[in-house]
């Protein structure tokens, strides 16, 4: 990939943050804001995804809302719903002496008893990854001993980790295979909706997973349930134009589903991608932290493939993990509560030393406060 | 605190600061030294003296745009400088790896004698040390700057009050993107480079404003955010930093948006972090950009008041405002 210091490569990129017109947005909320106010209404959007909650504390976007519109980070972050037992798993793999590859944001991530970090700190081979496709040159060099790739994510990551399996089985190497614990995002919506401790009025949907399931994946839960959805990509405008027109939907009570990053996504999304995920895996009840088993919510590797299935091969099968004491990330995941109300935000939990994953991720909503929105 | 070294207490951030304050402060920092400060003055007969020290362990030895070498004498120049203090001396140890071949040491020696030639600073001692295979990373260099204090100067975060402005010479995390680009063997090409450059001829044209020149650092590991935020902790003051007006390399801005990590805590070598007041701002951008080393200088933030004390901000360039953070841990690429 080549990087060049021409202003052509950022304009796209640029264009998305550009000043004039996202003050123009900002007026068009503030205005829908006054209606909101004339109607005696309050409208809570969640955003589901990891990355636009990041967004939107970069950006400083909530420091031009109006007051009524309240936006609620959801549970789109895959470090942060990676349940407790995913890491005992991956922790015990490695005291066996399996090499664990995983992506950077998963070894701080805390188990029921410590973390991969900790683990590598005393020894343990824990090799951090840019690409799936890292972990096969490492599974190439260590020809004499185990790999084992942490497969976690959503819709987005589960073809680059399938084209892991498809090169590992191309080339026979019989020391490489994953841990996997995917979740698909619409099932989690549909929990949330239908949980009456949830008040949402409309999803700010996301971006990289609707580029791969399509948008027309969220018709049931417009149809079904009455609730807008907006597909909104992760720039600034993009953002700013999500919240306009699901406030809008929200004012007027006309629910539907929009499309608002149509530049990447389509209504039926990579079919590509979705034709390997169909033929690799298989839908499964998953675990996620904090909010407990959803049933079909997630994917394992199908039986043809479950060779590489690295819970089967070494016989361990995932656990549910023991809840932190304290940690009220299943709350905040959910939507319930914000990051600066639980008692340990910044008082015990911090980046440096975090209780619950939600502080761990880059993408997690307490991270994302503690870093860019403390402003108590 | 962890019982084992982390690689995060080497990082810069707050683990870092928690590691100086608990363990290596209470052992070592005495009398004038109190803090060690990343310059120190000390009385000697007329004349004030400006001692810093130094240690580099880059991996790998070289990269785009600089080595060891010039990290070596531009890291150290800069910590005198910052202090307020013409350069004069430097003093220099080697740690090398059995089996490094000569060729490579000289080459490293080449840029350490071309960068303290360009900043006009001799080297008076030396020590050369050789440890076995597997015990250091080719070549480790310690050095040790001695300058003299410029009498213009009367540098104090004490100074810096509402409406002064913060001021940086060039494009901001140039450095960690280099060698995080070039360590990792990223497929980029045209990678970012190194900023590394000595900053003191940049020093040297301040000295007409005297005390309207208030703070001076230079960014290292933990880049910008780190070091503002350690200028406005417990202070009266705070920084407000305009987006807009942050000045990025379009190579390093790439690289940085793929793998979403944040420039302001990505590490410079070459950069001067400058608070004065806001008179004479436009004079010294104008001084600065006919040099080399200050061409891209720009105006970055402005000193806020009681409101914002001890927190560093930014205005986005969509007008929306946010903290500017210490950075935690090691920079991770984000995963989705
Ligand atoms: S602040 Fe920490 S303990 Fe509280 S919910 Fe967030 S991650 Fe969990």
């Amino acid at each position: 990939m080549e990087l060049t210091d021409s202003n052509n490569d950022l304009r796209y990129m640029e264009g998305f943050r550009e000043g004039k017109a996202s003050q123009a947005l900002a007026s068009q909320l503030e205005e829908l804001g006054v209606k909101l106010e004339e109607n005696q209404k309050v409208v809570r959007v969640m955003e589901v995804c990891g990355s636009h909650t990041m967004a939107i504390h970069r950006y400083g976007i909530r420091s031009l809302l109006p007051d009524n519109l309240k936006l609620i980070s959801g549970p789109g972050c895959p470090v942060c719903v990676t349940d407790h037992g995913f890491i005992d798993t991956a922790i015990e793999l490695c005291r066996r002496g399996v090499i664990i590859a995983t992506f950077g944001d998963l070894i701080r991530v805390p188990g029921s008893e410590g973390s991969l970090a900790q683990l590598k700190g005393e020894g343990g081979r824990v090799e951090v990854c840019y690409s799936p496709l890292d972990a096969l040159a490492l599974a190439e060099k260590e020809a004499q001993s185990e790999v084992v790739f942490l497969g976690i994510g959503f819709e987005t990551t589960m073809a680059p980790i399938i084209s892991l399996v498809k090169r590992a089985k191309e080339e026979k190497l019989s020391n490489l295979s994953v841990l996997t614990a995917f979740k698909l995002v619409p099932p989690a919506l549909k929990v949330l909706v239908e949980d009456p401790e949830v008040a949402i009025d409309g999803f700010l949907c996301p971006a990289h997973v609707s580029a791969i399931i399509g948008s027309d994946a969220y018709s049931p839960i417009v149809d079904q349930y009455s609730m807008p959805c907006v597909v909104a990509g992760f720039e600034p405008l993009d953002i700013l134009l999500g919240l306009k027109e699901l406030t809008e939907q929200c004012c007027d009570s006309k629910p539907q589903l929009t499309n608002q990053y149509a530049r990447v996504v389509s209504n039926e999304g990579n079919l590509i991608a979705q034709e390997l995920i169909k033929k690799y895996l298989k839908v499964s009840d998953e675990s996620w932290r904090g909010i407990g088993v959803i049933p079909e919510s997630g994917m394992v590797l199908s039986d043809e493939f479950a060779y590489y299935d690295a819970s089967k091969r070494f016989s361990l099968p995932i656990p549910e993990g023991k809840v932190i004491p304290g940690c009220r990330c299943g709350e905040v995941l959910k939507g319930q509560l914000s990051p600066p109300d639980c008692p340990l935000f910044g008082k015990g939990c911090s980046p440096e030393s975090p209780v619950g994953p939600c502080m761990v991720s880059s993408e997690g909503s307490c991270a994302a406060y503690y870093r860019y929105s403390r402003f108590s | 605190m962890s019982d084992r070294i982390l690689l995060a207490h080497g990082g810069g951030g707050r683990l870092s600061e928690e590691l100086i304050a608990t363990e290596i402060l209470p052992r070592f920092a005495f009398g004038g030294k109190q803090g060690l400060p990343d310059g120190v003055t000390l009385n000697v007969s007329e004349s004030q003296l400006v001692v810093s020290t130094d240690s580099f362990v880059v991996n790998p030895l070289f990269f785009p745009g600089a080595s060891i070498g010039h990290l070596a004498v531009h890291g150290t120049v800069n910590d005198v400088s910052v202090s307020g203090a013409k350069v004069a001396y430097l003093t220099l140890a080697l740690i090398l790896e059995e089996g490094l071949p000569m060729d490579t040491l000289r080459e490293i020696l080449d840029d350490i004698k071309k960068a303290s030639v360009q900043c006009g600073v001799e080297i008076v001692c030396g020590d050369t040390k050789v440890v076995g295979k597997g015990q250091c990373d080719g070549a480790f260099i310690n050095t040790t700057g001695i300058g003299f204090k410029y009498p213009e100067f009367d540098l104090s975060t004490a100074h810096v009050k509402e409406g002064d402005v913060v001021i940086v010479n060039g494009t901001l995390g140039d450095h960690g993107m280099a060698v995080m680009a070039f360590r990792n063997s990223m497929p980029f090409q045209n990678s970012p480079k190194s900023d590394s450059a000595a900053v003191n001829e940049l020093v040297d044209q301040l000295r007409p404003f005297n005390n309207q020149i208030k703070f001076m650092r230079d960014p290292t590991r933990g880049g910008v955010a780190s070091v503002l935020n350690e200028i406005v902790s417990a202070q009266g003051f705070g920084i407000e930093l305009d987006e807009e007006a942050l000045p990025f390399d379009k190579r390093s801005r790439a690289m940085s948006e793929i793998l979403g990590l944040d420039l302001l805590h990505s590490a410079c070598e070459g950069r001067l972090l400058l608070i004065c007041s806001a008179e004479i701002a436009d004079e010294v951008l104008s001084l600065w950009r006919d040099s080399e080393v200050g061409s891209g200088s720009e105006i970055i933030g402005k000193v806020c008041g009681e409101k914002d004390a001890g927190r560093v901000t930014l205005k986005t360039t969509i007008g929306g405002r946010r903290i500017v953070d210490m950075p935690h841990g090691e920079l991770l690429p984000r995963i989705c």
